[in-house]
């Protein structure tokens, strides 16, 4: 009776997020924004879309040491969308991402097999530039983490690593992400403070802000919420749907409701396999697997 | 089941408390103690004289121990220059790239083993690596001796403050496209930096009134040392020869030298315990 009510409720919620994230597709269809075909479950091939997915993943393989962690992923993302990757704890959502940008490379023991292409090229690739490609696809972490430096350098960071410019361009290049990142007007006036010292949503969009500054094509963004307040992971959500017209965002996500806020697609994510994949109105309300439909209803995770 | 008698279980728990407490106590009378007596007899050589002037030999009076003061800076000095950049390469080894690999294993290994051999046989070790073959003591030797020593004091704690940073923050600045010596240079040493300036200032306290390695290798000298080349005046080894010579003024200035390296490395542990402090409030 409870746990019933419970689904319920949730599903009222989950459809209210539905709706709003329909009509914000309306208002951007009618801007004609070319759209991709919709996917379906991951065991069936995938159709292919008008346009090109952004990244193409086959038969990923993900090993910690001897331990499997991802099974045969195979995913096709979608360019200037939001993606929205849900399941529930250690079934690899986060594991799946740190590949996008070999993030993982830095632990020894891990290792990846497959094929993962941004616009056609392999970049699990040995021969690919890992700092070109970190410089594409940008990553967003749970915890926010500021550099030891002052809020203008953490954005300049970045930008001096991969441009050289004038001081002046610098600057211009620096409030430019900061407004992005809707933060310019808190820190105008404070750019010489440490990053530490703003607040927690704040130090958020502050990584935010140095991720978009060296434009980058793809944003992953790993439960970027999941340590900050009500009020802040809001400001966050309407920075995403910003960010999608400019970047092809994948986010991690524990919150369901976040999930059908924000993105078009979503992928179902279970002891390591991609169980569904599809349009996030169709996962949530119509989902083709019967683990989706317990996971979204709120049976379990 | 048997209830021991509470009584005998509030003794042992009493009798534990005290002698623990008495170890303490124990502990902290020596430090006060060496103070006191240090100071108490060390004071009355400190003027003027004692910084400005050099050691004079038998016979004649006064003198100060300038010469000593100014030798054991250049060869701390020296031994810093040496061993900090090269035991902060091996900690970044340690604690960033071969954190898992075996050499990184051996490598941690010998710095460990390193730490607990007597000051006295890395003198030795100099003196046939280095005093043997030139023929003469020299301030060189003895700057190698103290950086020797430092090595391994300042490796570990690079390689433990290096570790207490998070790894959210060398991913983070992985994930911007930085290469890795760039993450470690620009941000892990800045995040660790109130640390590592921490291992530093222990390391110079602990090399800083090292007698032993000197002996084999700077020796001593009566003069103001223009060069390294040759045996190079120092506080330890003044110290030694003075403090055990039949002359008052000399036992005299050894109380003073005493005093001088007892307060500078007291100097040290407090402003690297302080800085550590004044960076946990912020």
């Amino acid at each position: 009776m409870l746990n019933a009510e419970r689904s319920m409720n949730n599903g009222r919620m989950i459809q209210h997020a539905i709706n709003r994230r329909r009509l914000l597709r309306m208002e951007r269809l009618r801007a004609s924004t070319p759209e991709p075909g919709p996917v379906r479950a991951a065991a069936d091939p995938p159709p292919a879309p008008k346009t090109p997915p952004k990244l193409s993943v086959r038969n990923l393989n993900f090993y910690y040491g001897k331990n499997q962690a991802l099974v045969d992923n195979s995913i096709d993302i979608a360019g200037n969308q939001v993606t929205a990757i849900i399941g529930p704890s250690g079934c690899g959502k986060s594991t799946h991402i740190r590949i996008y940008n070999r993030i993982f490379e830095l632990y020894r023991d891990q290792r990846a097999e497959g094929t993962v292409l941004l616009d056609g090229e392999n970049i699990l690739s040995p021969e690919v530039d890992v700092i070109e490609l970190r410089r594409k696809v940008g990553m967003i972490f749970q915890k926010p983490t500021p550099f030891p430096l002052s809020i203008f350098e953490n954005v300049a960071y970045g930008l001096r690593m991969h441009y050289r410019m004038s001081r002046n361009e610098l600057s211009g290049r620096v409030e430019a992400a900061l407004r992005q990142a809707a933060l310019w007007d808190e820190v105008k006036d404070l750019l010489d403070r440490p990053g530490m010292a703003l607040s927690g949503g704040q130090q958020q969009r502050l990584c935010i802000a140095r991720a978009v500054a060296v434009e980058p094509e793809v944003i992953l963004m790993d439960e970027p919420t999941a340590a900050i307040d009500p009020i802040a992971t809001s400001k966050i959500e309407d920075l995403i749907e910003e960010l999608e017209e400019k970047y092809t965002i994948v986010i991690v996500t524990h919150n369901m409701q976040q999930a059908a806020r924000i993105s078009d697609f979503t992928a179902f994510f279970y002891q390591g396999r991609i169980v569904e994949f599809g349009p996030t109105e169709l996962i949530f309300t119509k989902p083709a697997m019967k683990q989706t439909e317990d996971y979204v209803t709120g049976r379990f995770g | 089941m048997i209830h021991r008698p509470a009584l005998g279980r509030k003794l042992a728990d009493r009798l534990v408390k005290v002698v623990s407490a008495c170890g303490a106590l124990l502990g902290i009378l020596a430090l006060a103690w060496i103070l006191l007596v240090v100071i108490q007899k060390g004071a009355a050589a400190i003027n003027w004289e004692f910084f400005l002037h050099r050691t004079l030999p038998t016979g004649e009076p006064g003198g100060g121990v300038g010469n000593a003061i100014l030798g054991s800076a250049l060869l701390v000095g020296l031994a810093v220059a040496f061993g900090v950049p090269i035991g902060l390469m091996v900690g970044v080894y340690l604690a960033e790239f071969g954190r898992e690999t075996r050499l990184g294993a051996a490598v941690r290994f010998s710095a460990n083993v390193m730490m607990g051999i007597p000051s006295i046989i890395v003198g030795l070790f100099v003196y046939t690596l280095i005093v043997v073959p030139t023929h003469t003591f020299s301030g060189w030797a003895g700057a190698l001796a103290l950086a020797i020593l430092m090595l391994p004091v300042v490796a570990r704690t690079t390689e433990d403050m290096l570790q207490l940073v998070p790894n959210a923050l060398r991913e983070s600045a992985l994930a911007l496209g930085s290469p890795r010596w760039k993450v470690t240079f620009h941000i892990v040493f800045r995040a660790a930096k109130v640390g590592l300036l921490t291992g530093v200032l222990l390391a110079i306290a602990r090399i800083s009134g090292e007698t032993a390695p000197l002996l084999f290798t700077a020796l001593n000298s009566p003069y103001w040392s223009t060069t390294l080349n040759g045996p190079v005046a120092n506080l330890p080894v003044t110290i030694f020869n003075y403090a055990m010579s039949p002359y008052d003024d000399w036992v005299r200035l050894a109380w003073g030298a005493s005093l001088l390296i007892t307060v500078g490395v007291l100097a040290l542990n407090i402003s690297s315990r302080f800085i550590l402090r004044r960076s946990s409030h912020e």
